[in-house]
């Protein structure tokens, strides 16, 4: 169906593809996995015609295959769906799936046929929010990545790559999108599926292509490997323990108190203390109200009701979030590309900006030790990056995020609120974002850690709370919670 | 979730006739403060006014497509001199009225087409690209007019943006509505074909539309093309109603269009406006203006005046636009 061999590319000095050979059956379910900074998105991007490989062979049904743009790939039955969503919000459900392919008579739309081809395409992925004239820009997200992907099952794809689809799906849409795959499949569609969860990946995948450094490492039928060889693979190296020893447990002092905070409609009541040393984390449904209780902490989202103290000084609602940051609230955002980082900047501004103060005098800023503060910071959270002037959009994902800590270690907060701090990072970055949590909550800060991935609130965590359709239930020690109770907690069981 | 839509729907609508209800406060105001408001309101400025508003509301058109799809042209005034310069060489060489007319639409769309292959092919922000044509097309308008106006025969061309059309019928000058009816079609255009609906796709975002195996930069160049005919057709006006072609008119003229598009509910930020929007926002300025000279106020307070008008026009409906959820 799809046969790669010996494809390289390189950006400059950086290497991105160093020799990838695949080979895809039709009808397979093929999981592409591995560390970010593996080459995978770049690998997606040659295949999807957006980027020209360097050297190598590309091969559809057996006939050479060198896309020259998005398009003449898409002719060739080939579809991409991003990782970043990449929808046009202003337009409709129906404009955005059928895009590139409205029907159309001498250049006049044919608003009947598209609206009955959404329809009936929505159909075979009923989404309660989805309706063929509704906005995209009024979707919540889950909602926006089902219109991506049934945009290239209007295309009527035979090849379709899916850069982590699932990463802001909700379980329920998980397993919608799941039943999709598994039809396209019987129709004999290929797929190539990122994703690092490897849960998901045994789920729905029938074979793997590990990818390390730009190289195809390893491959074979999923069934006949453990996840630790897996891992061990794209690691290069075995991992032992993902997470790091406990942090001890918290003292008595108590750093934030939030009593009854509410900001409807998303966020309904939460209550909870946060002790000196304490990790806390929040599970809860994508949707639940998890990231509006950050925010309306951090001053992002206006609260209605409710009150907030922190060292035991009461915040002003309306306090802004300059205040809150001078008050030891650290903030990291869920979104890192959108609010996270200012990716045109370096990584020593991204990372000295909440405190320039330590880094300049009267106003001036001492490049020097603007400099070693970055280096430090830098190598603590094992960053690849050549220097600290260098722009944070030049790094990848896993990379940028432990930049997006960074800020939060050197601004030195009390408290870190952290959303999702390891959304869509790969294995050894997360490795190095555990070690700082804990190191930080050792050293006497407090950590509220949402996050939808249940192994790494059990694994770090000393107390748990679930957020459901916008309440936040009490907080109990991490072990009187189970895999099975918390889930019950968030659908409200 | 139904009652959602629902809601967002009529929140929609609200928004969408904002403008009119600005339009139709200013008019209100002003004839409240006028010692004559009979006057005011009388057929006769309405006239005027509709008159004067053809030069913007034309290149309003166009700069609706350009604004919708993200860009922006500030090429425009020196565009309508150029075009209109053109319009008179070939008046005053005994061309007839027709090629003269056509030759300044063609040479509108000319530069439009420069401007969006500078734009796509150099990869230069259309702000920086339309800034250059902005002393490109000024200098090529005083070049051909030998630094002079034209003076034209008297020919139909000069009846084209009249207060008083004649034969008396037709109520308003032709120009008008020839406006009229090319916003209808182009409203028809952008809501009903493909190439209107990806022009809201690349100003709502680029990337997926490219994605999408949308050619981008070939209808990024039939856009500044297209609009360019319309800002050559304002540059016709123009000199209609001067009779005279004026390589130094119309300097400026750019921002009040785009003052038209954005009051009427355009995002400099793409994906948004209508062009029925901009023509409200292009009357709305010309009724600003009007009544400022019917008042005897000076210039100068006319200016202030419709300074703030944008800022609070734009701030207003950003608010609006929150408020609905839209």
């Amino acid at each position: 169906m799809l046969a790669l061999s010996g494809l390289r590319k390189r950006f400059g000095a950086t290497v991105a593809l160093d020799g990838v050979d695949v080979n895809l059956a039709p009808g397979e379910v093929h999981a592409l996995i591995g560390e970010n900074g593996a080459g995978k998105s770049t690998l997606l991007n040659v295949i999807a015609g957006a980027l020209a490989p360097d050297a190598g062979t590309m091969q559809v049904n057996g006939a050479p295959y060198a896309p020259t743009s998005p398009l003449a790939a898409r002719h060739a039955g080939v579809a991409l769906i991003h990782q970043e969503l990449s929808l046009c919000p202003h337009l409709t459900v129906a404009e955005n799936v059928l895009m590139g392919l409205e029907p159309a008579h001498g250049g006049w739309l044919d608003r009947a046929a598209m609206r009955r081809e959404a329809l009936r395409l929505l159909e075979s992925f009923s989404h309660p929010d989805l309706a063929p004239d509704r906005l995209v820009g009024t979707l919540p997200i889950a909602a926006r990545q089902v219109v991506e992907i049934l945009r290239a099952v209007a295309a009527k794809a035979s090849i379709v790559l899916m850069d982590e689809p699932t990463s802001s799906l909700p379980r329920e849409d998980v397993t919608r999108l799941f039943a999709l795959i598994r039809r396209l499949k019987a129709s004999g569609v290929t797929i190539v599926y990122i994703s690092h969860f490897l849960e998901e990946v045994r789920e729905i995948a029938d074979r793997f292509t590990v990818l390390r450094d730009g190289r195809s490492v390893a491959s074979g039928a999923l069934a006949e490997v453990t996840n630790d060889a897996l891992i061990a693979q794209m690691v290069g190296r075995p991992v032992d323990a993902l997470f790091p020893d406990r942090a001890p447990a918290p003292g008595e002092e108590i750093l934030v108190e939030v009593v009854d905070v509410a900001a409807p409609p998303a966020l309904r009541k939460a209550a909870f203390r946060l002790r000196r040393g304490e990790i806390l984390g929040v599970a809860g449904l994508v949707g639940s109200g998890r990231t509006e209780t950050i925010r309306a902490l951090m001053g992002l989202e206006p609260a209605e009701s409710g009150e907030v103290r922190v060292h035991g000084r009461r915040l002003a609602r309306t306090a802004s979030p300059a205040r809150r940051l001078a008050a030891g609230l650290g903030y990291l955002s869920e979104d890192r590309k959108g609010e996270g980082l200012a990716l045109n900047l370096s990584l020593a501004d991204n990372i000295t900006c909440t405190r320039y103060r330590a880094c300049s005098t009267r106003g001036w800023l001492r490049r020097g030790a603007q400099r070693d503060q970055t280096k430090t910071w830098l190598d603590v959270l094992a960053v690849k990056a050549r220097s600290p002037w260098q722009a944070a959009r030049t790094l990848s994902g896993g990379n940028q995020q432990k930049v997006a800590l960074a800020r939060l270690l050197h601004q030195d907060a009390d408290v870190l609120l952290l959303d999702e701090p390891t959304k869509g990072i790969d294995i050894g970055s997360k490795v190095e974002i555990y070690r700082a949590i804990v190191e930080r909550a050792s050293r006497g800060a407090g950590v509220v850690m949402v996050s939808s991935y249940l192994p790494e609130l059990f694994g770090v965590c000393h107390s748990l709370a679930v957020m459901c359709r916008g309440r936040l239930t009490p907080v109990r020690p991490i072990h009187d919670w189970t895999p099975e109770s918390v889930m019950e907690a968030a659908i409200g069981g | 979730m139904a009652g959602e839509t629902g809601g967002s729907r009529y929140g929609r609508l609200l928004v969408s006739l904002a403008p009119l209800i600005g339009l139709l406060l200013v008019v209100g105001i002003f004839a409240l403060m006028s010692d004559a408001p009979d006057q005011y309101l009388s057929v006769r400025n309405l006239r005027i006014v509709l008159a004067q508003t053809v030069i913007v509301a034309l290149g309003a058109i166009g700069m609706t497509m350009i604004i919708v799809s993200g860009g922006i042209d500030l090429s425009v005034g020196s565009s309508i001199a150029l075009t209109g310069v053109v319009t008179a060489v070939l008046l005053r060489d005994n061309y007839s009225p027709m090629a003269a007319i056509a030759a300044g639409v063609v040479m509108g769309g000319a530069v439009g087409i420069l401007n969006g292959l500078a734009i796509t092919t150099l990869k230069v922000l259309p702000f920086i690209a339309t800034l250059g044509m902005l002393g490109v097309a000024r200098g090529a308008a005083k070049w051909l007019g030998d630094q002079q106006t034209v003076n034209v025969p008297a020919t139909w061309v000069n009846e084209l943006a009249v207060t008083f059309p004649s034969p008396s019928w037709l109520l308003v000058a032709p120009g008008v509505w020839l406006t009229l009816m090319l916003a209808i079609v182009m409203t028809v255009v952008l809501l009903r074909t493909v190439f209107g609906r990806r022009v809201f796709a690349i100003g709502s975002n680029e990337a997926a539309a490219r994605a999408c195996g949308v050619a981008t930069d070939r209808i990024k160049v039939a856009i500044y093309g297209l609009a360019g005919l319309f800002f050559g057709l304002s540059g016709v006006m123009q000199m209609s109603r001067l009779r005279q072609g004026d390589p130094t008119v119309a300097i400026g003229t750019e921002l009040d269009i785009i003052a038209a598009v954005v009051i009427g509910g355009g995002s400099l930020a793409g994906g948004e406006g209508t062009i029925a929007g901009a023509m409200v926002g292009a009357l709305t300025m010309a009724f600003l203006r009007n009544g400022t000279q019917q008042m005897g106020w000076p210039n100068y307070i006319q200016e202030i005046i419709i300074g703030v008008i944008i800022v609070l026009a734009v701030a207003a409906d950003r608010v609006r636009r929150s408020r609905a959820g839209v």
